[in-house]
């Protein structure tokens, strides 16, 4: 595949995004907010930065991508079928019985995704494992890994920040989706982080703090993370949940909630226009 | 009396790592008292020493799982149970090829007290639909069955002891996963037992034999998947079956005896020796072992008056 230009990495995610919604209408429900403030680092990490091939999708030295924060998933699943996967019309069976696409990553039925996650705080932690298997079997592989910021407030997370850091596992590359809201509110009211990036600096990490809705600056920290050879990279992706759905943004009813008819119709007519102003630009 | 289960998995572990280069060791700070050790010194560049962090050990090891790797993840078992989530979702669901290797279960662990001692995992692990659950009775039985899991395939959960236990099992023994391996025959009753208890209900059994009593002894080392026709076979022979573990006589190798027998409406009445529903407490082994009723004397006691009412 030639690497998409920064302008088709953006269409793409567009494009991603539409699927995102159609999912969840046709489910009935779904998490939007986080698969919108998501998608963008998603399809830069697929159509950019990982060695990976759909038509052998399990090939022995892969790059791995795990979502910890799994209720995202069908930011994964759109960025699957346009990488070419399975076809995108699949992806309709969300949250259906009997489909491979379940409400949360299931790597039983849909080993791509690497994981089974949902249960905030331990992908992470499988995510340093493959890192660790990748060291072993010193075979140049990458590990990404996404994770919300209200997930950041998970024990397990910090135990795996202190581990990865100690074993400078440079080879593993997570990603902060940092929407600023979780169900009950707003992370800075129910359980502050900050300052983030001091705290995960002193695990011993590289940090980088980027806008992550920006495909130059996504793609220009996964360059810098690829060239530091003694730390982990945390990627501090400040973003808007809900992004590109004027109505979603930053609306926390959103986190959980798929939208009606007219709510879809009203989306995809201005991911529409977003795309074809995109594409004048 | 033969040596603690754990130093048979220690021992084992080592060895197979010379053959199997895909055996990978994780310890939380335990790896004296697990007996992770050996390994660690004979293949450090395999072992990983992952601090007191059990959860984040637990992801990790499904994440070498998933790599091709075999991992032996080792803590105390009531601190693996503790991370019961993490076993659920990260390494059941998963369907991780990990090993979880839990020592010092039960009471049998002595004066450290309750909050070091699983009575809860043979429970909770065995609600896990894939989870394989294991308790070897010796030292034999605990070498065999570590070189059965370097081919399982699933995920699997290794119950072992601190004490030392009794030696039941001859060299040539073969172990068969998910069924229940017939020591003594028997006429009055059976005892089905697990883990340590299985030494000292061989010699309750012995004893009882001078004043005529006939009861048969099953080793149950795998409780999941528990073997159910042997159940079945046992309660159409005898009118008494008695579970003996040391753990806690809900939801265990007790619990998992009694589901059977009363599904399949079978005759035979159950009593469940292990630990009745109550936390542990500080004391010698020998001393909680007899308060319990688990050392010899306390399992001939309970099996004489079982058959003789």
């Amino acid at each position: 595949m030639n690497k998409p230009s920064i302008n088709e990495l953006k269409q793409q995610a567009n494009e991603s995004r539409k699927l995102i919604l159609k999912m969840l209408y046709e489910a009935g429900n779904g998490h939007p907010g986080g698969s919108l403030s998501a998608i963008d680092i998603i399809t830069a990490l697929f159509f950019h930065e990982m060695n990976v091939d759909p038509k052998n999708p399990l090939k022995e030295g892969r790059d791995r991508f795990v979502l910890s924060k799994g209720h995202g998933v069908p930011a994964l699943y759109a960025t699957l079928a346009h990488r070419g996967y399975f076809k995108p019309e699949e992806t309709l069976t969300l949250r259906k019985l009997g489909s491979v696409f379940q409400g949360h990553p299931d790597r039983v039925r849909l080993p791509i995704v690497e994981a089974s996650t949902g249960s905030l705080g331990q992908g992470i932690s499988v995510a340093q494992g493959l890192a660790m298997a990748g060291r072993i079997n010193n075979d140049n592989s990458r590990v990404y890994c996404l994770m919300g910021d209200g997930e950041t407030q998970e024990g397990q997370v910090w135990e795996c920040l202190m581990s990865a850091g100690n074993y400078k596992l440079s080879n593993l590359c997570v990603f902060l989706d940092s929407n600023k809201y979780q169900i009950d509110g707003k992370v800075s009211e129910v359980m502050d982080l900050e300052p983030l990036v001091q705290k995960i600096e002193s695990f011993k990490w590289n940090v980088i703090h980027i806008d992550g809705h920006k495909m130059d600056q996504i793609i220009a920290a996964l360059d810098k993370a690829r060239n530091v050879t003694d730390k982990p990279t945390m990627i501090v992706a400040d973003t808007i949940k809900g992004k590109g759905v004027s109505f979603m943004e930053s609306v926390n009813k959103w986190h959980g909630v798929s939208p009606t008819k007219e709510e879809l119709d009203k989306a995809l007519q201005e991911l529409d226009q977003n795309q074809s102003n995109q594409a004048v630009n | 009396m033969g040596q603690a289960t754990r130093n048979s998995f220690g021992d084992a572990v080592a060895k197979l790592g010379e053959e199997f280069k895909e055996i990978i060791v994780l310890d939380a700070d335990l790896s004296k008292s697990t007996k992770s050790e050996s390994f660690s010194k004979k293949f450090p560049e395999r072992f990983f020493q992952m601090g007191i962090q059990e959860a984040n050990m637990i992801g990790v090891a499904a994440g070498l799982a998933f790599a091709g790797k075999i991992p032996f993840l080792c803590s105390f078992g009531a601190f693996l149970t503790g991370r019961f989530d993490t076993i659920r979702v990260t390494v059941g669901y998963a369907d991780a090829n990990v090993r979880l290797v839990g020592t010092h279960s039960g009471i049998g662990i002595g004066e450290d007290g309750y909050s070091q001692m699983a009575l809860e995992d043979l429970a909770c692990m065995r609600t896990l639909p894939n989870m394989a659950v294991l308790q070897p009775a010796d030292d034999i039985e605990a070498k065999a069955m570590m070189r059965y899991l370097i081919d399982h395939k699933g995920p699997a959960y290794i119950r072992l002891t601190r004490q030392n236990v009794i030696d039941v099992h001859k060299s040539d023994y073969k172990f068969q996963f998910g069924k229940g391996d017939e020591i003594l025959a028997g006429t009055d009753a059976v005892v089905f037992a697990t883990g340590g208890l299985t030494g000292n209900t061989f010699e309750a059994i012995q004893k009882l034999k001078s004043e005529g009593l006939s009861i048969g002894l099953v080793n149950f080392h795998s409780i999941k998947p528990l073997d159910k026709e042997c159940i079945v076979k046992w309660s159409q022979k005898v009118k008494h079956i008695i579970t003996a573990e040391d753990h806690n006589i809900l939801g265990g190798l007790g619990g998992a005896v009694a589901e059977v027998l009363a599904e399949q409406g079978a005759g035979a009445k159950l009593y469940r020796i292990g630990v009745r529903d109550t936390y542990g407490e500080s004391g010698t082994p020998e001393a909680l072992y007899e308060k319990h009723g688990l050392d010899v004397t306390g399992i001939a006691r309970t099996l004489k008056s079982v058959v003789k009412n």
